[in-house]
């Protein structure tokens, strides 16, 4: 039985707020005609990540998505944007034909994944009484048991570098 | 809060990201659609952190964003290498690897 004290409203009305835009502005950057307006929409969206991370208590992972993803991939795209088009305003050809595809397959697989996740947990109810995770648990985490995938992952981000910047070179 | 609202949400926007995938044309937006499912799968994984109260979701996460630096990075350069050549990217004309 669930008492009134158990839930918490203001976290979710907060939670409705925040995933409410990330959808719109989810379907704005599959929909829009503007490229400029759907890499704006992709920020909305990346920006209720960052609130939804907060109300999950993983503030970390929050800084680091506003940093890495707001303030270096959005200009990574901006730039992508800006260098492969000529004119600002509205492209006619930016979908192909296969929305008959395209729709069924996203309808299809939202049902089945929201069947599947509505009957397994339906009322699991997040804790609410235990701490947030502390930096000192994330980094013990990362330099002893998962080192070797950060090495891997040191690997990946310095031949991606290397490799784009051997790709866009111009001569 | 029940776990089943951010797995829900995460589950739409994947679905969003899957459509963009699928129907985009320009290069540039197929990437932004890839976001879009990176993001969806963070969510996944900081619910679940929360759920059983971990800390290896937020490791997950962590990773799971320095790839998609990574992988933004370099098809933007691959996007701007077929723009160069080519002066277009829309997918669809790229068909020389069709048999």
């Amino acid at each position: 039985m669930v008492l009134a004290s158990d839930v918490l409203v203001a976290q979710n009305i907060g939670f409705a707020i925040i995933a409410g835009v990330m959808v719109l502005g989810g379907i704005n950057v599959v929909t829009s005609k503007n490229v400029v307006r759907a890499a704006l929409s992709l920020v909305l969206v990346m920006a209720g990540a960052a609130a939804q991370y907060i109300l999950l208590a993983a503030e970390f992972v929050a800084v680091t998505q506003v940093l890495v993803y707001i303030g270096a991939v959005m200009v990574l795209i901006l730039f992508g944007v800006m260098l492969t088009r000529a004119k600002l305003g509205k492209d006619i050809e930016l979908n192909n034909k296969n929305i008959a595809v395209a729709a069924p397959v996203a309808l299809l697989l939202l049902g089945v994944m929201v069947y599947v996740l509505a009957k397994g947990f339906s009322d699991t109810k997040l804790p609410t009484d235990t701490p947030p995770v502390s930096n000192q648990s994330i980094s013990d985490l990362i330099f002893k048991p998962y080192l070797l995938p950060f090495w891997a992952l040191s690997f990946v981000l310095l031949a991606a570098v290397i490799g784009a910047i051997v790709l866009a070179r111009k001569d | 809060m029940l776990v089943t609202q951010f797995l829900i949400l995460s589950a739409v926007l994947f679905c969003t990201g899957v459509y963009g995938v699928i129907v985009r044309k320009n290069a540039v937006l197929v990437l932004m659609s890839i976001e879009l499912i990176l993001n969806s799968v963070n969510i996944n994984l900081l619910a679940f952190d929360r759920l059983n109260n971990s800390a290896h979701g937020n490791v997950f996460a962590l990773y799971v964003i320095a790839v998609a630096a990574a992988e933004v990075g370099v098809g933007l350069a691959m996007v701007l290498l077929i723009f160069r050549n080519r002066k277009t990217i829309a997918l669809d004309d790229l068909s020389e690897m069709k048999g």
